[in-house]
């Protein structure tokens, strides 16, 4: 019909309920797909990779597009918000900067303007760009199934390359994160082939605030890309817990996170250079952030 | 597979379409309302060819279906110069010879007619930033970026 393959048949169904979405999912199984930005879903189904009956779209579905904040419930994210939505909102620029600059890291202005955080979520990549901010963030992931609904920390939802703790018939309705700790600073580093617009090689995500440790300071890192799940770097975050920040500290554990890492060489970079880069923009992270810190 | 009726704006002319499921917004303007003028390139939302503009923002016509732009507004290249007459940032392309071959051009003049929408006056920064998703193979960027900085130093 076309003069290019184009996309392969299926039905297109907009969803108006979360209830009418469980139905098609458990009606349907692995033969319906969800739609939201399809930024990662329609390169699937062009290669092939993908063969659904059904695409189900859910942006339809009450509040999946909503942003709302309150300093005591902190930040609601509809699944299907925008990374442009939430580069741009006035609350997450002021109270969630981090996440507010993971979202504006994400591929190019246009794709940004489709692709949501749900779908960068649940793609599960590793290499997403929102995963290591949502990780530090302590964010949690609100599923809806056909149990009803339930909570799953971030830290818990990321199982493998494409691979969550979703149940079948289960999808995302919304992220949740808590209110911000007093006086929080956070950095995201990503490295690319090229400045802007491409997949992280590495992605690092460090948050500090003061607090009641040895330390003085609790500080957690994030790394994307460089594991089969973005990962927290639970040995580095411990050497920040337990003695004051100072160059050999932080370069301690810059050292401790890149041992954390387990990249593999690929197309984009080899496992030797990741590695070493989590080490470098851990540590500049952490310089970073200290820095803010120290200064507040 | 399921066919839908869709009303949507193209161009300001508001259009009743029988499109199927899997129509992408690329090939409905291009094979349905024959706007050629929207190029497809890599369809995997790489090379920005297939840039227009859905209710004011820039999306890529080839990842996205054209049953979901049902309801709203869309302009391509065509709708920027209605009349014939070139807009502010075509006739800036012409002038600094910001075009070669001309595949991106009509995707590279929608990213920057809705930058300069948003920000009548960006830095060169952030010309760059609004380009990412749009690939040039030949003239480079440079002629490109000095168009689009000619029309915001102008507006």
């Amino acid at each position: 019909m076309f003069a290019r393959p184009g996309l392969p048949s299926f039905d297109y169904l907009r969803a108006e309920t979360a209830d009418q979405v469980i139905s098609l999912l458990l009606k349907h199984g692995d033969a319906a797909k969800l739609l939201m930005g399809g930024t990662d879903l329609f390169p699937s189904l062009r290669d092939g990779a993908l063969h659904p009956q059904v695409v189900v779209d859910v942006k339809g579905l009450p509040g999946i597009r909503d942003i709302s904040y309150d300093a005591v419930q902190g930040l609601t994210v509809g699944a299907a918000v925008t990374m442009n939505q939430l580069a741009q909102h006035p609350d997450v620029r002021a109270h969630y900067p981090l996440l507010a600059q993971a979202a504006g890291a994400v591929a190019s202005y246009q794709i940004r303007n489709r692709a949501t955080l749900g779908g960068n979520l649940c793609n599960a990549s590793p290499c997403a760009d929102t995963a290591p901010a949502a990780l530090v963030l302590e964010a949690q992931f609100l599923l809806y199934g056909p149990n009803g609904g339930r909570t799953v920390p971030a830290g818990e939802f990321f199982l493998g390359p494409g691979k969550t703790s979703l149940q079948p018939a289960e999808f995302m309705t919304a992220v949740s994160f808590p209110p911000p700790a007093v006086g929080v600073a956070a950095q995201y580093l990503k490295l690319g082939r090229c400045k802007t617009g491409d997949l992280a090689l590495v992605g690092v995500a460090v948050l500090g605030f003061k607090d009641g440790t040895p330390s003085g300071c609790c500080f957690r890192i994030g790394l994307g890309s460089v594991a089969p799940t973005p990962i927290r770097a639970a040995q580095a975050e411990e050497v920040l817990a337990s003695a004051a920040p100072s160059e050999e500290v932080l370069a301690l554990a810059a050292e401790k996170a890149m041992r954390a890492s387990s990249p593999i060489t690929d197309v984009r970079g080899t496992a030797e250079y990741q590695k070493a880069m989590v080490r470098s923009l851990t540590l500049r992270g952490l310089r970073e952030v200290w820095q803010r810190l120290s200064v507040a | 597979m399921a066919v839908h009726t869709i009303t949507i704006t193209v161009n300001g002319a508001q259009e009743r379409l029988e499109v199927p499921s899997n129509m992408t917004l690329l090939q409905m303007l291009r094979e349905k309302l024959a706007l050629t003028g929207t190029k497809n390139g890599c369809e995997a939302g790489e090379c920005g060819a297939c840039t227009v503009l859905v209710d004011g923002e820039p999306a890529n016509s080839c990842m996205m279906l054209a049953v979901e732009a049902d309801g709203h507004e869309v302009l391509t290249v065509e709708g920027l110069s209605p009349e014939g007459k070139l807009s502010p940032v075509q006739q800036a392309f012409v002038q600094h010879n910001a075009i070669q071959c001309g595949y991106c051009t009509p995707g590279m003049l929608m990213s920057a007619h809705a930058l300069l929408r948003r920000d009548p006056h960006p830095t060169t920064e952030e010309i760059q930033e609004a380009i990412v998703g749009n690939l040039c193979r030949c003239t480079g960027y440079v002629r490109i970026i000095d168009a689009i900085q000619t029309v915001a130093k102008e507006g």
